[in-house]
């Protein structure tokens, strides 16, 4: 059976409790989003942005008119079809989507359980998934005559992203960045100044991701006008957490109707790390209603979850509290002062997480696990040794928990591990790990 | 009537602005900030507002940033703001203590209990400044109910159309934040500023005081011309850290340099009310 032949079995057959289904495109592949159910997981947020008691819009009172400008420029561009055509037609020819689904042969025989897939965002222009998010946001800027983009980057691949697009389009670009975080992922910094942007260090704070994020709000506090806010992960205040989760969605659409491709039926299990939770929420998201799809998000336990301010596990470590425009789990002290946390990757390094996780921790419908650095790192070398691969140290954590959990599984078990970018980013931070080798 | 309506409505009589004085509770340290709280009415201070300190500001500039991880480092937590308050109100029955923060260490001390232990430590309102009318359920009308006032902020982003939304609820007075920008930062179009608060005022009988970029006697005058407050708070943060010594510690000099400027700027708002008494209003 050809790829097109089984997506359309998978339209007709019984598996699927859909009543209709609406296609749309993504690279040269046509997709089918199932039309929600009553009691569907996918419904949310609430014209409030809230996901249960997560969400909502924390910001001050400067920044208020200009949210409520993008929600509704953001709804608009949601229903014109040129919007989405232009989307397309950028992540096809320029981001290379559909990224592929490679089976990851020796490694589930290394494993020896679960039949091990890739959803190889790491292939995407840029080299992660964060591409995905920033051209959906740069088009809807591009719409609402802003040509100033401000963004806030942790490992510098949303930073990276960001400037790619903004060369692209011909916009200014300043990206926000720890100064810690411009020391550890200097490549980045490097070829965001390549590609045209200004990169700040920012000093204030602990000088990583929440202090970058601080620090892009304090800007467009300042720059109303004319500046665009392109926030990386899936947080911060409505409509970015459902926006950037939007168009993260490709991943786990893709994902689907690649599987089907492959095997004929939906995957048992899909795992992704996380640090605001895009990655996650963009592979998750579509399998939500399928409740037979077991759903794992990996957060970063650094040096162990018992070292106090010693990881960056929010869900596992944190409690429910409101930063940088939402309510959600966070990392903090006992008298609501946020922890600086830790991780080896930069990426995962934010002491906070996506409104929707925290929801989906709550509901019972994801189950969250955490890995530590030393994990990832082993992770990192497993990978790079058994499949010529070398994945950033992010998704590195979500695979460390496959190697313990695959081979608890069948053989037909068919799991999915978002490789949400890829290493390069990290080689000084590995060799270093490695003692002195750099 | 609250201790705020009370304090306007004196000055009104007496046909003078508000001086509004912001500093950040325990920076550098408990002792200095107690010192400095009871010091500040007698150089001049109508109203005060005294900042809770969180490790995340992110309305706020390299000052006040700087003063707030100078109080959390001395030890200062939300039970120390509201100990500070109790403290200063055994000394002073009239001055209004307005707190101001951010949500967050609000909503992990609990909701109630914090409006409980502020209403019974002597505060009289709340400024929270990531608490747009939009989040108004959280602690907003909850606060009202508790007796304290709500006190909003409105800004050169805050347009025809959403002012009603931003008065609704909003007690005490108004705050005009007089530039889109975080708190130090630039200094304010005058002129535009006269126009903002006459625009606020066309639609609530409330005061409304102006703040961001005040720095100086003059600049106080000018504004205290137009609105009924003029809040001053970088400034008196700068003041009170150019004393600092080498290992951050404060004193007796911390105060007094901080009691200095509040003077200087007690003079021009007092200074201001004399021109618009006579009808001459200063212009820019
Ligand atoms: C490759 C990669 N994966 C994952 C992340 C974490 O972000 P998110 O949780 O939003 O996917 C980052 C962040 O920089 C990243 O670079």
């Amino acid at each position: 059976m050809d790829a097109m032949a089984r997506l359309t079995s998978w339209m007709d057959g019984p598996a699927l409790p859909v009543e209709a289904a609406r296609p749309f495109k993504s690279g040269n592949m046509t997709l089918q989003t199932p039309i929600l159910q009553p009691n569907s997981l996918r419904q949310g947020p609430d014209a409030h942005g809230h996901f249960g008691i997560f969400g909502g819009r924390f910001v001050a009172e400067t920044l208020m008119p200009l949210i409520l400008s993008l929600e509704k420029a953001y709804e608009e561009a949601r229903a014109d079809p040129a919007y989405h055509a232009e989307l397309q037609n950028l992540l096809t020819h320029y981001v290379g989507r559909p990224s592929p689904l490679y089976f990851a042969e020796r490694m589930t025989q290394h494993l020896g359980g679960a039949k091990i897939y890739f959803k190889r965002e790491e292939l995407n222009h840029t080299g992660a998934h964060k591409i995905n998010n920033v051209l959906g946001q740069i088009l809807l800027a591009r719409r609402m005559g802003k040509k100033r983009i401000i963004a806030e980057t942790g490992a510098g691949q949303h930073g990276v992203a960001t400037a790619t697009a903004c060369a692209r389009f011909g916009l200014e670009c300043i990206v926000y960045m720890g100064a810690v975080d411009v020391e550890r992922q200097k490549p980045n910094v490097f070829r965001m100044n390549m590609l045209g942007a200004k990169v700040v260090p920012v000093q204030s704070g602990a000088r990583t991701l929440k202090d970058a994020m601080n620090e892009a709000l304090r800007d467009w506090v300042t720059n109303v006008e004319d500046t665009f806010y392109c926030i990386g992960t899936a947080a911060g205040p409505h409509p970015y957490p459902a926006m950037v989760r939007d168009f993260q969605c490709v991943i786990g659409e893709e994902t689907r109707a690649q599987m089907f491709a492959a095997e004929g039926r939906l995957p048992d299990s899909a795992f992704a790390c996380i640090g605001g939770g895009s990655n996650a929420i963009g592979l998750f998201h579509p399998f939500l209603d399928d409740r037979s799809v077991e759903l794992y998000g990996v957060e970063a336990a650094g040096h162990g979850l018992n070292v106090e301010n010693g990881h960056a596990a929010s869900l596992a470590g944190g409690r429910p509290g409101v930063l940088h425009g939402n309510r959600t789990y966070l990392l903090m002290d006992p008298e609501g002062q946020i922890l600086e946390g830790h991780s080896i990757s930069a990426g995962l390094d934010y002491p906070g997480i996506g409104p929707e996780h925290a929801w989906l921790k709550e509901t019972g419908r994801v189950t969250y696990l955490s890995a530590t650095d030393e994990e990832a790192l082993a992770a990192f070398h497993l990978c790079a040794q058994l499949e010529g691969i070398i994945p950033a140290l992010e998704p590195a954590h979500a695979l460390a928990r496959i190697i313990d959990i695959a081979p608890t599984k069948p053989k037909d078990h068919l799991m999915v591990l978002g490789l949400s970018g890829r290493g390069d980013k990290d080689l000084a931070t590995v060799a270093g790990s490695l003692g002195g080798m750099e | 009537m609250s201790r705020i309506d009370r304090r306007f409505a004196q000055l009104r009589d007496k046909r003078r602005a508000a001086l509004v004085t912001f500093v950040m509770a325990g920076d550098p340290d408990p002792a200095t900030s107690r010192a400095l709280l009871k010091a500040l009415p007698q150089a001049g201070a109508d109203l005060i507002e005294i900042g809770m300190p969180f490790t995340d500001p992110m309305a706020d500039g390299p000052a006040i940033q700087a003063a707030g991880l100078r109080a959390l480092r001395a030890g200062m937590t939300l039970h120390g703001v509201l100990h500070l308050v109790a403290q200063f109100r055994e000394s002073d029955a009239h001055t209004p203590i307005v707190l101001m923060g951010y949500y967050n260490p609000i909503y992990v001390y609990g909701v109630e209990k914090f409006l409980v232990d502020a209403k019974a430590a002597g505060a009289d309102g709340l400024i929270v400044v990531d608490l747009p009318p939009e989040e108004d359920a959280e602690l907003c009308l909850p606060a009202l109910r508790a007796g304290l006032s709500f006190i909003r902020l409105a800004t050169p982003t805050t347009d025809e159309a959403r002012l009603p939304a931003v008065l609704a609820n909003t007690s005490g007075f108004v705050y005009y934040v007089s530039i889109a920008g975080i708190t130090g930062a630039g200094r304010p179009d005058y002129s535009r500023v006269a126009e903002a608060v006459a625009r606020i005022k066309a639609h609530t009988p409330l005061p409304v005081a102006v703040g961001f970029g005040v720095k100086d006697a003059s600049a106080a005058a000018i504004i205290a011309a137009h609105a009924d407050g003029v809040v001053v708070g970088s400034a008196l943060i700068d003041a009170l850290a150019g004393t600092l010594d080498g290992e951050g510690r404060g004193g007796e000099a911390a105060v007094k340099a901080v009691s200095a400027l509040v003077r200087e700027l007690a003079s021009g708002v007092a200074g201001a009310a004399k021109n618009s008494a006579t009808g001459e209003k200063v212009s820019a």
